[in-house]
């Protein structure tokens, strides 16, 4: 960093964006390295890429949760119709590899069909999947949104409806009349952009790209907060009423607030579905987008670090409760939340700042001048 | 006589059977300071509430433009739209944005760019910061201009709400109570910055302190509404001297000179 105070007046940075630097330096640099030295195993370097697509599930929750004031129970369709839309790409990809050895997927041929239906043609165009993982959610978002911010629906009736509307698509999906795998969703992907999935070196060439977004994604949050956009963004969380009445037309900072983090949960499921191999209408169940909401409430909410590091530390524990206590895990989860309510409303970054007096208190020596 | 500015015109506005305004007629006039008074149940925030597009009313018409030929209908508008015509409001408890500083509150109300994409790329100019400054100084608060507005006490609070409106350059000030919870002092001063902006903006103040109506209504015309209707209206001396007046509200005490 030496070298650019030179070029720059000498701002001081702030530690916010040593820390944005420090995880993108971890993130895309160390951990890729040590996985390619052998250091840490391919598995566990696939979890954490699986952890990164989770953290963008739960900025896409806090952008309305904390940022707007606006509980969204329904981001997991968002991130699950991502990952469909990336899927269908995987699937085209199979070819003729599939069980059945036939040019279209192995469930179309179990249902009977034996040309590919006219809407899943154009995804095996990867250019075209990308445009459907921002196109359909975005649009998906943007018609609920609209329909539900005009007509000012609010508080916990727009958290039953987000619910409803995540259940609604997860019923859709289980039909095997959807042409979208029903069931057992889509699986036994084999190439991504022509490398092997299986391949320790595409799942680190993916790992890298989910940090990068990551850090992108932190980044476009970083500069919303700081614009007048955000200013009003939480505005309506602290006042809609009042904000009304400065002249501003809260339905449309929502409505666009509520599709940009439609995109980053859809972007965050079209990242996850090639790392974990997998995407079923399971993802749509209302659990699911429940538990990114416990995520940001632990990590804390109304902040950038808090959802990572919640989601990131929750599924750690999650990964190892379900092996060691399988039983156990939803109990655990649930007496999380309640703990993290209870004790701790602002989450665990908010733990720094509660622990400083007790720190001082134990260490009179050296706050006695403070 | 010249065409009001804003014109009420027999407004009935019914909640559940209970007739919050009836057959109410008020006209103000450009650059007017007009103090409503009266007791608690009145209509006064229901009032307000009508003139801001919050609720709407049953019957009658509200209009808003000195020509009879161009004035707007507010009775088909909403909060927003009517906001942007130029009719600020304060509202009665005060509504500032907590979590925002002192500055903030003033960068969310200055007038100018409302849009979500023109908010986007919006960047502070130098006369934005200047008026913000001034905006600040007038309110009293330009050492506090950093501080989070919730931390601010009672008064202030009141004052950096004025300053929002201000902010706003409305053509009307529609202010709810602008007193309330003041010291002495504070409301003297609040009452100078009030006469000060009658003639460039036109302004409705809804009060109870009656040694602050006096003080504001020394040029002006006071209005007195009872049950939803205009009771009676003229200069604050002929007012008080008004026995209806006396009878149902300041013969009661209760709302009397502190």
């Amino acid at each position: 960093m030496a070298t650019s105070e030179k070029l720059e007046p000498p701002a001081p940075p702030s530690d916010a964006t040593a820390a944005i630097l420090v995880f993108a330096a971890v993130t895309m640099l160390v951990l890729p390295t040590l996985d390619a030295f052998g250091v840490i195993d391919h598995f566990t370097l696939n979890l954490w890429g699986k952890y990164l697509c989770y953290a963008l599930l739960a900025l896409s929750v806090d952008v309305l949760w904390g940022g707007t004031g606006l509980l969204s129970l329904g981001q997991g369709l968002f991130f699950a119709l991502g990952g469909y839309m990336h899927g269908m790409y995987l699937m085209r990809m199979i070819g003729d590899q599939g069980q059945y050895h036939k040019p279209i997927p192995d469930f179309l041929v179990f249902l009977g069909w034996t040309e590919l239906p006219a809407f899943w043609k154009p995804f095996e165009h990867f250019s075209f999947a990308m445009l459907m993982v921002f196109l359909l959610p975005g649009l998906i978002a943007g018609i609920f949104g609209w329909l539900a911010f005009r007509s000012r629906i609010k508080g916990v009736y727009f958290s039953i409806l987000t619910q409803a509307l995540t259940y609604a698509g997860a019923l859709i999906f289980f039909r095997n009349n959807t042409l979208m795998g029903g069931n057992n969703g889509f699986t036994d992907f084999k190439l991504e952009l022509g490398f092997a999935l299986r391949e320790p070196l595409t799942q680190r060439g993916l790992f890298i790209v989910t940090a990068a977004v990551l850090v992108g994604t932190i980044l476009l949050l970083r500069w919303l907060q700081g614009t007048k956009f955000g200013l009003v963004q939480r505005a309506i969380r602290d006042g809609e009423n009042r904000t009304l009445f400065s002249g501003y037309a809260t339905p449309a900072f929502k409505l666009f607030i509520f599709v940009v983090a439609a995109l980053i949960a859809a972007i965050g499921g079209a990242l996850y579905v090639p790392q974990v191999g997998i995407i079923n209408p399971s993802d749509m169940q209302t659990d699911k987008s429940l538990e990114a909401i416990v995520w940001v409430a632990v990590g804390g909410r109304g902040t950038i670090a808090g959802p990572i590091l919640g989601a990131i530390s929750v599924n750690l524990l999650k990964s190892y409760a379900t092996r060691a206590m399988p039983d156990m895990w939803l109990i655990l989860l649930g007496g999380l939340f309640l703990l993290v309510v209870l004790f701790l409303p602002g989450g665990l970054v908010s733990l720094p700042a509660r622990l400083a007096p007790l720190w001082r208190k134990f260490r009179p020596t050296t706050s006695a001048t403070v | 006589m010249a065409h009001p500015l804003l014109t009420v015109e027999d407004v009935t506005k019914t909640y559940d059977g209970f007739k919050a305004i009836s057959n109410l007629n008020f006209y103000l006039f450009e650059g007017e300071l007009r103090t409503v008074i009266g007791p608690n149940g009145a209509g006064k925030s229901t009032f307000f509430d009508l003139l801001t597009g919050r609720t709407q009313p049953d019957k009658g018409k509200i209009e808003f433009g000195t020509d009879p030929a161009d004035s707007h209908d507010l009775t088909k508008l909403d909060e927003v739209s009517i906001n942007r015509l130029g009719i600020g409001r304060k509202f009665q408890t005060p509504s500032v944005y907590a979590e925002h500083t002192v500055r903030e509150n003033l960068i969310l109300s200055i007038r100018g760019a409302r849009g979500v994409f023109a908010s986007l790329f919006h960047k502070l100019g130098s006369t934005e910061n200047d008026r913000i400054d001034e905006l600040l100084k007038l309110i009293r608060l330009e050492a506090k201009g950093e501080w989070k507005a919730g931390l601010l006490a009672h008064g202030e609070k009141q004052w950096l709400e004025i300053g929002m409106l201000l902010a706003q350059e409305p053509r009307v000030l529609l202010v709810d109570e602008p007193a309330a919870g003041m010291t002495d002092e504070e409301t003297r001063r609040t009452g100078e910055l009030l006469l000060s902006l009658a003639g460039k903006h036109s302004l409705v103040v809804v009060e109870h302190d009656m040694t602050f109506v006096k003080q504001i209504a020394v040029n002006g015309r006071v209005t007195v509404l009872h049950q939803g209707a205009l009771l009676c209206e003229g200069k604050f001396d002929d007012v008080q001297a008004d026995a209806r007046v006396r009878e149902v509200y300041l013969g009661r005490g209760k709302h009397g000179t502190r």
